[in-house]
């Protein structure tokens, strides 16, 4: 189970997360939805501890993870497989030598052992043959299929997934839901993603949480998040452009130019 | 009142050049640290050794080597009034331990490693790759700044002995061929002045000098944000900073080279 009690988190005096609560059960899928820039990234980072929050705790079966360090924060990562939005893949090492990094910088593996799992994780993804390839000769698509492979390689326990579907083709896009959701059910890993694409939500989450204003605003099956009468998520989930969110960002807005 | 304003501006930098210090020394503190932890990535510190020093020979020849010959002419401006051209020879070696060699390789390696080490490590980390590097349990200290720290450490003093030799040949080329002082009474008067003391003082400064080059360029890299024109600006500052700081180091072990030398 992952616990965020009370998070607080700001950067150069913004803030970002103010007191977010969530809760996420072992081997459900959540989906957290939000608005570009309102936290969700911020959200993923701390749970895997790259982010320390200003206050708050992150609880992952029993353990807070803001105050691991050294061994103990190396063997909570290694538990964890994270997707980032562009991918991350590191441009200097092959496909084999990213999908399998942890594998060659924290077991002793030999090399046999270590390219047999590395192809086991890219097939799962549906990749075959590029193996020696450098990032920079792969898609989009491809890049993001191959982040997932390294994601799972060490079979995790928890994927976090930062935006999977941004920047893909509605083709590609629902490609990669459908990976996570044959993930889920052939690893049974509880998967958070961090997303503002609704057809990908509805599709893969069983828990849909909205992030608003640095909180958690809303919790619920997705259909209870499709039927909702909360005017924020109702504005958020349509996708209208006139709503609760936007009139109070114009009015901020307003309130900081008269400040000026 | 303006004159509360520069106070507190002049506050606001001051704490600013304290956070930039203390993040730097902190990032140094944590280098040496991880330098001693195994296990030791001996590839990745060969290909570092490799893209710094070897690759960096042919720019290093020719800014030395021409340095020499320069300073041979300029001198020989000066010593032919007197009549004393053949210390043409020692002052050319003199420079070139003592001076020249460590402070020009630090430069021109600065320019050329330090600003390809903050491109690297700023676009990794504007591209989420220092945070992939840690969602993957690698400390990227230990993974990134180490074998570049490590390898500059090695590389700088040896380019500089290569810079050393370089210029001096420089200098005997425009002093035997061009000033016509014989090739053996060159040689002689080259080496008759050196001690040990000027090649390991010159080497010693071409220490600090890749501590300042390493420490600087990947914690510049590790400040980037804001995408690829903050790629630029932190490679710009990086340099910028590198060459200050050489320059300041070398005035600095310069001066107590010069009392404790007396």
């Amino acid at each position: 189970m992952i616990d965020a009690i009370n998070l607080h988190k700001s950067f150069s005096g913004n803030k970002v997360l103010k007191g977010l609560n969530l809760t996420i059960e072992t081997g459900v899928t959540e989906v957290v939805i939000g608005r570009s820039g309102c936290g969700k990234s911020v959200l993923l980072k701390n749970i895997i501890g790259i982010l320390k929050p200003e206050s708050g705790q992150v609880v992952i079966d029993g353990q807070d993870v803001t105050k691991l360090s050294g061994k103990d924060l190396k063997a909570l990562r290694m538990q964890f497989g994270m997707l980032f939005q562009g991918s991350a893949l590191f441009d200097s090492l092959t496909v084999t030598e990213n999908v399998g990094f942890n594998l060659i910088e924290h077991t002793d593996m030999d090399k046999q052992t270590i390219l047999k799992r590395v192809k086991e994780a890219l097939s799962l993804v549906g990749l075959y043959g590029i193996e020696d390839l450098m990032p920079s000769e792969l898609s989009g698509g491809m890049k993001k299929r191959v982040g997932l492979a390294r994601a799972i390689c060490m079979h995790p326990k928890i994927v976090l997934y930062d935006e999977p579907t941004t920047g893909l083709d509605p083709i590609m896009a629902d490609a990669v839901n459908d990976l996570i959701m044959t993930l889920h059910k052939k690893l049974g890993v509880t998967s958070i993603i961090v997303t503002h694409d609704m057809v990908s939500a509805y599709k893969i989450a069983s828990k849909i949480a909205m992030l608003y204003d640095g909180k958690i605003i809303a919790e619920g099956s997705p259909d209870e998040i499709k039927n909702t009468t909360d005017p924020v998520v109702k504005q958020f989930i349509t996708g209208a452009a006139k709503g609760p969110i936007t009139q109070k960002e114009n009015f901020n807005r307003n309130i900081l130019t008269e400040g000026a | 009142m303006p004159f509360k304003k520069i106070i507190s501006n002049f506050k606001k930098r001051f704490k600013t050049l304290l956070n930039y210090m203390g993040g730097a020394i902190i990032l140094l503190l944590e280098t040496i640290f991880w330098s001693f932890i195994p296990p030791f990535r001996r590839r990745q510190l060969f290909d570092q050794m490799y893209k710094i020093g070897v690759n960096s020979l042919p720019i290093v020849f020719l800014i030395a080597f021409f340095t020499g010959m320069v300073l041979a002419l300029q001198s020989a401006y000066q010593m032919q009034r007197i009549n004393a051209q053949m210390y043409i020879a020692s002052l050319v070696a003199l420079s070139m331990t003592r001076e020249l060699g460590p402070v020009l390789t630090a430069l021109v390696v600065a320019g050329r490693v330090g600003a390809a080490i903050t491109a690297e490590v700023g676009t990794m980390k504007v591209t989420e790759q220092i945070d992939a590097l840690e969602t993957l349990a690698t400390n990227p200290v230990k993974y990134l700044v180490v074998p570049r720290f490590l390898a500059l450490i090695f590389m700088l003093p040896l380019l500089t002995v290569y810079a050393d030799f370089v210029g001096m040949l420089g200098g005997y080329i425009v002093g035997v061929f061009k000033l016509h002082i014989g090739s053996n009474m060159y040689m002689n008067m080259t080496t008759s002045p050196l001690d040990l003391k000027d090649l390991y003082t010159g080497l010693l400064k071409s220490v600090i000098f890749a501590v300042i080059i390493a420490i600087i360029s990947c914690y510049e890299g590790f400040r980037t944000s804001g995408g690829a024109e903050g790629v630029g600006r932190s490679t710009t500052l990086s340099v910028v900073t590198s060459f200050v700081l050489i320059i300041a180091a070398d005035c600095l072990f310069t001066a107590l080279f010069y009392f404790i030398g007396r």
